[in-house]
């Protein structure tokens, strides 16, 4: 006997209700047995600000394609494994949800190390490893053909498609501030590089140490003939930083600021300390406050994962989600569907016809399947592209100004996964 | 920004640190100087203060109220705990170093999760009692920070007082010297040993709750102040209040400078082998007694 | 004879276990294995030799980056093992030098602090070294003496191989003359130096052992799992050989396996079981404390198995 973890049985459960709930049958399928999906989840560790939020999304997610008859006929289950946050108990998890559970395919991770390091496991493992993690590691060519991003666009093409708005709109004269480690260093470079094609430059580069706790020290560095001031910090210091920065330019003059929402995701805008970020810029993956065009599926998708028109948790205010990155678990739940179904998915010995058969996908049209709106899906590096967002702070609520067009990202392709062997 | 402005934001934020350490570490050097443990978890007990904190000022509606309420419930809170930590389980381990330490790291799990459990894995910010924003004609500076250094000075000062003027000063220095003695003089070791683990972690509890407003409240908070604690601790040597200080302040001060010569990422490395080579040359500390 | 038939018969039971087990404790007993490796390192410095660093995750670390980065640049896997091994022995030997000038409290934190530079090194240098992200190694160039060691057999043979040569040769080491002279320092430095022993000499040497295990398991678990990165480099892994070793028993030949495998399960099932994985673990250890402060095999030693090596 097999003990589940405790969250898998709800999962069950809840997907349980549903069927009852539901005139639905699962009969069409040739096995009633149901799929099993394993989801990495980073539930303790430095990501468990993300993990949880990435839970309720799955299992929001979950409940919808179990209300809508499962997958090929059959119900669907996802089971839960912690990974710490940690590329070594990530490659365990990876073989247990296998090995273990027998899961079909695995997906969810959002940090890079996690992902990178839990890569070679799942292709020599030969499971389908579906990742959420924005980073440009997939698309970059250092994983495998077993490891997809379809759901979220990437940091390079993210970063690229914000300098046209940025220098046209700022100013051309930018100073970066990021984390000393590789997030930062693709932040650094692939910006630095869409800023000179526009005619702007990055006058100034502040590379911030990763275990830094305190910030103002390294802000006099900001060069003063600076117009934009860019920022993007991860980690729980994140607030310090944006603080410290409000108390460093007070009253005085100040350049503009654009930041990635990275910076505050899953803090509230209306913080103490916050309120000097009022008629700052920053990008977002997806609309963080309801804005008055949203279309009805992004309304079913805050009330299916729980999330008010604040982004927020509906049952504490005070709980702000990570509405910028999330998504991506919903919409890669989406593509196991579609990929399952299109590859006639049965049962493990399919797992090679579903990541072709993805690979063969070209374009995800917006709607309740791909909430954060249309993408183009790239089979060769794995990687997809999505529009993004560009939103000012007014009054503690982001309003959007800037929706950027699916070219502004693209770049050329750095791997051909479909050439290598599975 | 010219060479003049530079060096007052640098010391200005020198002096922060130094106070910001100065406060995760006294606790520490106590109860190290004492009792001679490694107390592991003395970064879980700052944490935890840090997140009560938090939670107080969730419950009392205006920032300054929320702030003293915190000032005085979570050192008390955190100060019971060690003392329960002290009597159900260092003292079975009769204080023997390496259980100890073991001990300790488990403890710290404990916190750490609990943390995790009932509070939540974000971080959470807290307001400062009072806003008020200083203006430079060059930058702003918080006048909170201001705060916590006279806090700072104000926390080593009560606890040199307690140390060298009170009873309770002369009872925990005669147990440090030779606590068979002090027993023989009638002294009850364990309650001056509780009472120690619970003041120092008391102390790291109240440091936390002053320096969170200008940091944030979140379950794995503990791991710096628990290293530069011990830094601070040896570089000043065992149980030296005055050690406490100065090393607090060299590191402090240094810190800001090699940042602003080196890359900042270079002289953190910079920063941590300089402190390991003050140890391997004067391993007894700046200001410890020679062995 | 007891200690050898006891050797023997582990490293027999290992050996079958690598044909019974099910695919998924296959795979963990292969880390558990490797990390074994690294805990007999730490158990000569600290249960042997009683110095307890809190910095090894530089040895491990370096063991793995150095293997790893020789693979990158072309080397074949045998000769980039080698100098995994060499790196692990070069950084004990370094930091061993000036840290053995302390003792006590402050050399844990030299050690600790030389390895958190390290660990920033890693990634301040991150354009070479992969920073925190790390790099996954080439499927196509893990291959040593013939095997292919993205496959589950192959890989548990050579994890198991290390481990064998690793416990033999600690065995070993513990019943010579240096290995007495090792206990010595634990036991009583000063008389050990009337005796005619030199500390220093005495204590480098057994660094430079530890160090070279610790090398050897991290060069093997990135050869061995395909991931080499920073990660391996931060306090945490400090942490876990000395956890490993108290918990199987401190001092003893057998104690690091048993820590390391004993911890692995425990992780495993905690993070199936619950939804709190970090308290499961802390209960764990302050039980061990307090009705085992020897660590399982060194109670067992003391509550009557005197002979237990």
């Amino acid at each position: 006997m097999t003990h589940l973890p405790r969250r898998s049985v709800l999962a069950g459960l809840a997907a349980g209700s549903a069927l009852a709930l539901s005139p639905i049958r699962f009969a069409s399928a040739q096995t009633s047995a149901p799929v099993k999906l394993g989801f990495q989840l980073h539930r303790t560790g430095i990501g468990a600000g993300y993990g949880r939020w990435y839970e309720r999304v799955a299992l929001g997610a979950l409940a919808r394609v179990n209300a809508e008859g499962g997958i090929n006929g059959r119900p669907v289950e996802i089971v839960f494994e912690d990974d710490g946050t940690d590329p070594k108990r990530g490659a365990e998890v990876v073989e247990k949800l296998t090995t273990r559970h027998g899961c079909d395919m695995i997906f969810g991770p959002l940090f890079s190390h996690v992902v990178i390091g839990s890569a070679p496991r799942a292709a020599e493992l030969k499971v389908p490893y579906l990742v959420c993690s924005e980073g440009y590691h997939v698309a970059a060519g250092m994983t495998n053909r077993w490891t997809l991003q379809p759901g979220i666009t990437d940091v390079r093409a993210q970063v690229s498609a914000m300098a046209p708005w940025v220098t046209q709109n700022l100013g051309k004269k930018v100073t970066m501030v990021f984390p000393d480690y590789a997030f930062g260093h693709d932040h650094r470079d692939f910006f630095s590089e869409a800023v000179a094609a526009q005619g702007g430059e990055v006058i100034a580069k502040i590379a911030i140490p990763p275990t830094e706790t305190s910030f103002t020290r390294y802000f006099p560095q900001i060069p003063t003939d600076t117009d934009v001031l860019y920022h993007v910090m991860v980690g729980p210091s994140v607030l310090t930083f944006v603080k410290e920065l409000g108390e460093f330019y007070g009253s005085g003059a100040r350049p503009q600021i654009f930041g990635f929402i990275d910076s505050l995701e899953g803090v509230d805008l209306a913080s103490p300390g916050l309120d000097f970020l009022n008629g700052s810029h920053f990008w977002e993956g997806q609309c963080r406050n309801k804005q008055p065009d949203a279309p009805d599926y992004e309304t079913a998708y805050r009330a299916a994962v729980g999330v008010d028109d604040n982004g927020a948790s509906l049952s504490d205010a005070r709980d702000v989600s990570t509405y910028s990155h999330m998504f991506s678990v919903w919409e890669t739940l989406s593509v196991i569907k579609k990929g399952m179904e299109a590859s006639g998915y049965q049962s493990t010995a399919d797992r090679q016809k579903f990541v072709e058969a993805v690979e063969a996908m070209t374009t995800f049209e917006a709607g309740l399947d791909h909430v954060q709106g249309a993408k183009t899906f790239n089979g060769k590096t794995h990687q997809a592209f999505g529009q993004q967002f560009i939103s000012r702070v007014e009054g503690g609520k982001l309003i959007r100004v800037h929706t950027t067009e699916l070219e502004d990202g693209l770049y050329p392709d750095e791997v051909d996964y479909t050439a290598q062997s599975f | 920004m010219g060479t003049g402005p530079l060096l007052l934001l640098a010391s200005l934020e020198g002096l922060v640190m130094a106070a910001v350490l100065a406060l995760a570490a006294v606790g520490l050097s106590l109860t190290f100087g004492v009792m001679r443990v490694v107390n592991v978890a003395h970064g879980e007990f700052y944490m935890l203060g840090a997140v009560l904190a938090w939670a107080v000022a969730q419950f009392v509606p205006s920032a300054p109220m929320g702030f003293v309420a915190a000032l005085i419930f979570a050192p008390l809170a955190v100060g019971a705990l060690a003392w329960l930590t002290d009597t159900a389980l260092l003292k079975r381990l009769n204080y023997n170093p390496e259980s100890t330490i073991v001990a300790t790291i488990g403890l710290s799990y404990l916190l750490q999760q609990g943390a995790l459990s009932f509070f939540g894995p974000d971080a959470r910010a807290v307001q400062a009692p009072f806003e008020l924003r200083l203006q430079f004609p060059w930058f702003g500076y918080s006048g909170y920070k201001l705060f916590v250094i006279a806090a700072a000075l104000a926390v080593l000062a009560a606890v040199w007082w307690i140390l060298s003027r009170s009873r309770a000063g002369l009872v925990m220095r005669a147990t440090q010297v030779d606590r068979n003695t002090a027993r023989a003089f009638g002294i009850n070791v364990d309650r001056v040993y509780a009472g120690t683990f619970a003041l120092g972690a008391g102390l790291a509890a109240l440091a936390a709750v002053l320096i969170v407003p200008i940091s944030q409240a979140h379950y794995l908070m503990g791991h710096d102040p628990l290293l530069l604690s011990f830094i601070v601790v040896i570089i000043g040597g065992l149980g030296s209040l005055r050690g406490t200080l100065i090393a607090a302040l060299i590191i402090g001060l240094s810190d800001g400078i090699l940042s602003m010569l080196y890359p900042p990422t270079l002289a953190k490395i910079l920063a941590t082998l300089v402190v390991a080579l003050v140890l391997v040359f004067r391993p007894q500390g700046l200001f410890g007694a020679k062995a | 004879m007891r200690p050898a038939l006891l050797h023997i018969g582990v490293l027999a039971a290992l050996v079958a276990a690598g044909f019974l087990l099910p695919a998924y404790q296959h795979g963990m007993l292969a880390r558990i294995l490797v990390m074994a490796v690294f805990a007999m390192g730490y158990n000569l410095a600290f249960g042997y030799t009683g110095l307890l660093s809190l910095g090894h995750a530089l040895h491990f670390c370096a063991g793995m980056m150095a293997t790893g980065l020789a693979m990158r640049h072309g080397l074949a896997a045998g000769p980039a093992l080698i100098l995994g091994l060499a790196a692990g022995t070069a950084t004990a030997m370094l930091t061993g030098l000036l840290a053995l000038r302390t003792a006590g409290v402050s050399f844990m934190i030299v050690t600790l602090m030389f390895a958190q530079a390290f660990h920033l090194t890693l990634l301040y240098y991150g354009g070479f070294t992969g920073g925190d992200e790390g790099f996954p190694l080439p499927s196509a160039a893990r291959r040593l003496f013939g095997l292919d060691l993205t496959q589950a057999g192959p890989r548990y043979a050579v994890a198991l191989a290390l481990f064998a040569a690793g416990l033999l040769a600690q065995w070993a080491l513990v019943r010579s003359r240096f290995g007495r002279s090792m206990i010595a320092m634990r036991e009583n430095e000063e008389r050990s130096r009337m005796l005619g022993y030199n500390p220093f000499t005495t204590k480098l040497a057994a660094l430079a052992l530890s160090g070279l295990y610790s090398g050897a398991a991290g060069a093997a678990y990135g050869l061995l799992f395909g991931y080499v990165g920073a990660s391996f480099g931060t306090s945490q892994y400090s942490i876990l050989p000395l956890l490993y070793v108290l918990l199987g028993g401190a001092g003893t030949t057998l104690g690091p396996l048993l820590g390391a495998g004993l911890m692995a399960w425990l992780i495993d099932a905690a993070s199936s079981l619950t939804d709190s994985p970090l308290a499961v673990i802390g209960i764990t250890l302050i039980v061990l404390v307090l009705f085992a402060p020897k660590g399982i095999l060194g109670t067992l030693r003391e509550k009557g198995l005197k002979w237990l090596p």
